[in-house]
């Protein structure tokens, strides 16, 4: 056990550090979810990834700097102590590239990643249809095979961030005869061809935050399929691992929202004192973020021995969502009555936060479905 | 930076699970409480030769001369085969207080051997607790006294201590009410000295009693798990049940993430780092809300079975609920917290960056 930055590692925290101070923008970018808001991040993108700050872990020939975990830890630490904006490209950055790296072909990597990185291309997720949620293997929208092209036809939902996206990678049912997880392939589809019609959904918060998404004989080129053909949902669920996994949500940002309701707390301590469980909510935020934390070292340490992440990544996606949802709702106990006053600007990002949290439990895989993941394979009850 | 454990220590862990597999089974444990002392003599001697008792000592006074971060699993080990007997407070908080006086003291020479071959008990008193585990069969009792500049140590022998047995939920557990008095014979410390060796032994027991819960959080788990893949009930086993496996994942989740815990708070201790104390406290409320968690969870999935006298769960779920209060409650632990994170007159370090700064 050694708890100590190597001088390296501690010299990049530095020049982050540094960079961040310099660059980040000083006053809040608009969301993400409008379209003047998209285009700051997408510019706030492009600046990051010409400082090699927008996906270090990858190799430098994509577009990253082939820095370690430990390094990517350090990264977000800086980042979200920086109040750095939100990843609007987080679908490609962390959950398509992981997936292109291990399944792609150096042609499609090469092709895709470094406009990834820079938000050239921006991705929207393809998985969720209105009969295939939780239950991800009914899914029925189709693509056959018909030379060097697939045909599309179908619908996807729940598309996050689809209006301003420009790609989509998905699953599609490529052998009709086919049921279940077998006979699909994983496919990249260009939002701009013929035949498809991006409809956005309003979400909680008032913003179009998703989509859904239809296709009508949409041709996709072969050279789009990643992995084999029928083999869409193997290659499927590596991304999903990965999704639950370590990278999605990086600790730092908890113990950004961790602190920021120590803050609330100690500023509101004469309201705060009238009930004895905010204060115990506030202690357990602090302890659930650590925890956190400490998971993610532990994990990055395994794998630097060898060890691969499995099942146990659905323990953090249920943890990570809770926890996000346990310190917002303390947040709103805090604030008391100002709660609702979305523009009140001690209650503004609690508010928009507390509404998000509401989504943890659910995307990226429910939590009753990493739930059945952890029973089933990682203490082997049975299936049925 | 490696938050992990070296294959050795993993060896090592590895080879004193097999031992108390073997060696300590739970009907052979149901054995030794039936004696009126609760305490194998034999067992202690078994354990000892494992190396266990010398974990914690200087080598140069025979020892291995390891430490909080080895033991961080080994409590485990503890927990997870409920050992009856407490065994950590010889060997691993006794040798902390012995070993942080001055070299060349008589009571190290004394006793640090006598602990290394597993011949001697230690008993540690200390205000947190009202009683003191297994005083009736310590050789040596080294009690804490506080004083207006700080807390004494004192090294007191088993004849001039008067004790009073109080009967635990546990059949497991042996406490006792100590009536002594400190005079200067009997101290070994003075406030001031003695002050930041008892803080230490409280941080160490904290670890050593959330390893412990940890351990029996995992065996509670296991236990429940094996019930549920061979109960059947509807015509199959109740662990194809959602309801059952929601249950049993919210019990790996809560051990995933206090783990982690447990063993930063350890090295925080073996470093000497100044929140050290804050960690102690929050690996032991982790691993203890897991622990019960675990007993909670394993009794529901157990259905009546668990609530019988003749399944072993019992053994490791009333362990769990009384170790929950030792060495500090959840009360004194979340003020501790507290009056860091909260009460302090400023911010302290926290936040993204701060976990292993």
């Amino acid at each position: 056990m050694d708890l100590t930055y190597t001088p390296e590692q501690q010299a990049f925290r530095a020049e982050v550090r540094a960079w961040l101070a310099a660059h980040a923008p000083r006053t809040p970018l608009q969301s993400y979810d409008t379209r003047e808001g998209f285009e700051q991040h997408r510019a706030w993108e492009a600046e990051l990834a010409e400082h090699g700050y927008s996906a270090i872990t990858w190799p430098k020939e994509l577009g990253g700097r082939g820095a370690g975990l430990i390094d990517w830890l350090v990264f977000e630490e800086e980042y979200w102590a920086a109040d750095a904006p939100l990843r609007v490209n987080q679908n490609g950055l962390l959950l398509l590239a992981p997936t292109l790296m291990e399944f792609g072909t150096a042609e499609q990597k090469a092709r895709f990643l470094p406009r990834t990185a820079r938000c050239d291309d921006m991705w929207a997720q393809g998985w969720s249809e209105p009969n295939a949620g939780s239950d991800m293997a009914s899914i029925t929208s189709r693509a056959i095979r018909d030379g060097d092209h697939y045909v599309l036809n179908g619908q996807k939902t729940w598309s996050t961030r689809a209006l301003f996206a420009n790609w989509m990678f998905g699953l599609f049912r490529s052998d009709p005869e086919s049921s279940r997880h077998h006979g699909l392939s994983y496919l990249l589809v260009p939002l701009d061809a013929e035949g498809i019609t991006v409809r956005p959904i309003k979400a909680l918060n008032g913003k179009f935050a998703f989509a859904e998404v239809f296709f009508k004989d949409v041709h996709v080129s072969v050279e789009n399929r990643v992995g084999e053909e029928g083999q869409g949902w193997h290659v499927a669920m590596a991304t999903a691992g990965f999704e639950r996994g370590l990278l999605l949500r990086s600790p730092a940002r908890y113990q950004r929202t961790a602190k920021r309701l120590v803050e609330l707390y100690r500023r509101h301590r004469g309201e705060a004192a009238h009930d004895g469980t905010l204060r115990d909510a506030v202690l357990r935020a602090w302890m659930g973020a650590e925890a956190y934390t400490l998971s993610s070292y532990h994990t990055v340490a395994r794998l630097q021995h060898g060890a691969k992440i499995g099942a146990e990544s659905s323990t953090n996606k249920i943890f990570w969502s809770e926890l996000d949802l346990d310190m917002h709702e303390t947040a709103m106990h805090l604030l008391g009555a100002r709660a609702e006053l979305i523009d009140d600007p001690e209650v503004h990002e609690w508010l928009e936060g507390f509404l998000f949290a509401q989504a943890g439990p659910i995307y990226a895989g429910s939590n009753e479905i990493q739930r059945n993941i952890i029973a089933e394979r990682m203490l082997g009850l049975p299936k049925n | 930076m490696d938050f992990t454990f070296t294959e050795d220590q993993i060896a090592f862990r590895d080879a004193v699970s097999r031992f108390f597999m073997t060696e300590a089974a739970p009907e052979q444990l149901r054995e030794v409480w039936e004696t009126g002392a609760g305490r194998s003599a034999a067992l202690r001697k078994k354990i000892a030769e494992q190396g266990l008792t010398a974990l914690s000592v200087p080598e140069a006074e025979g020892g291995l001369g390891m430490g909080d971060i080895d033991w961080a699993l080994m409590t485990q080990e503890l927990g997870y085969y409920a050992i009856p007997d407490s065994l950590a407070d010889t060997a691993y908080l006794a040798p902390g207080l012995l070993a942080g006086l001055p070299a060349g003291h008589a009571l190290r020479a004394q006793w640090l051997p006598r602990v290394v071959d597993g011949s001697c008990r230690i008993a540690i008193g200390h205000p947190v607790n009202p009683w003191v585990a297994d005083a009736h069969l310590a050789d040596l009792l080294l009690m804490a006294h506080p004083v207006a500049d700080g807390c004494e140590l004192h090294a007191v022998p088993r004849a001039k201590v008067e004790l009073t047995v109080l009967p635990s939920i546990d059949a497991s557990r042996r406490l006792f009410e100590v009536r002594w008095h400190p005079d200067t014979e009997t101290r070994v410390l003075d406030g001031v000295a003695g002050a930041p060796q008892w803080a230490a032994t409280l941080d160490r027991a904290a670890l050593n009693v959330g390893g412990q819960a940890i351990g029996l959080a995992q065996r509670m788990l296991d236990l429940a798990t094996d019930y549920a893949a061979q109960r059947k009930q509807f015509g199959k086993p109740i662990g194809s049940f959602q309801a059952i496996k929601h249950h049993l994942a919210d019990v790996v989740t809560e051990i995933e993430f206090a783990r982690p815990v447990l063993y930063r708070a350890a090295a925080a201790l073996a470093a000497g780092e100044p929140d050290a104390s804050v960690r102690a406290s929050h690996a032991k409320l982790a691993c203890a809300a897991a622990a019960w968690t675990a007993a909670r969870k394993a009794i529901q999935v157990h259905g009546a079975m668990g609530y019988t006298w003749e399944v072993d769960l019992q053994m490791f779920m009333k362990r769990a609920w009384v170790l929950d209060a030792a060495w500090g409650d959840r009360a004194f632990h979340r003020a501790r917290l507290g009056a860091a994170l909260l009460d302090a007159e400023t911010l302290p370090s926290i936040g993204p960056g701060t976990t292993f700064a």
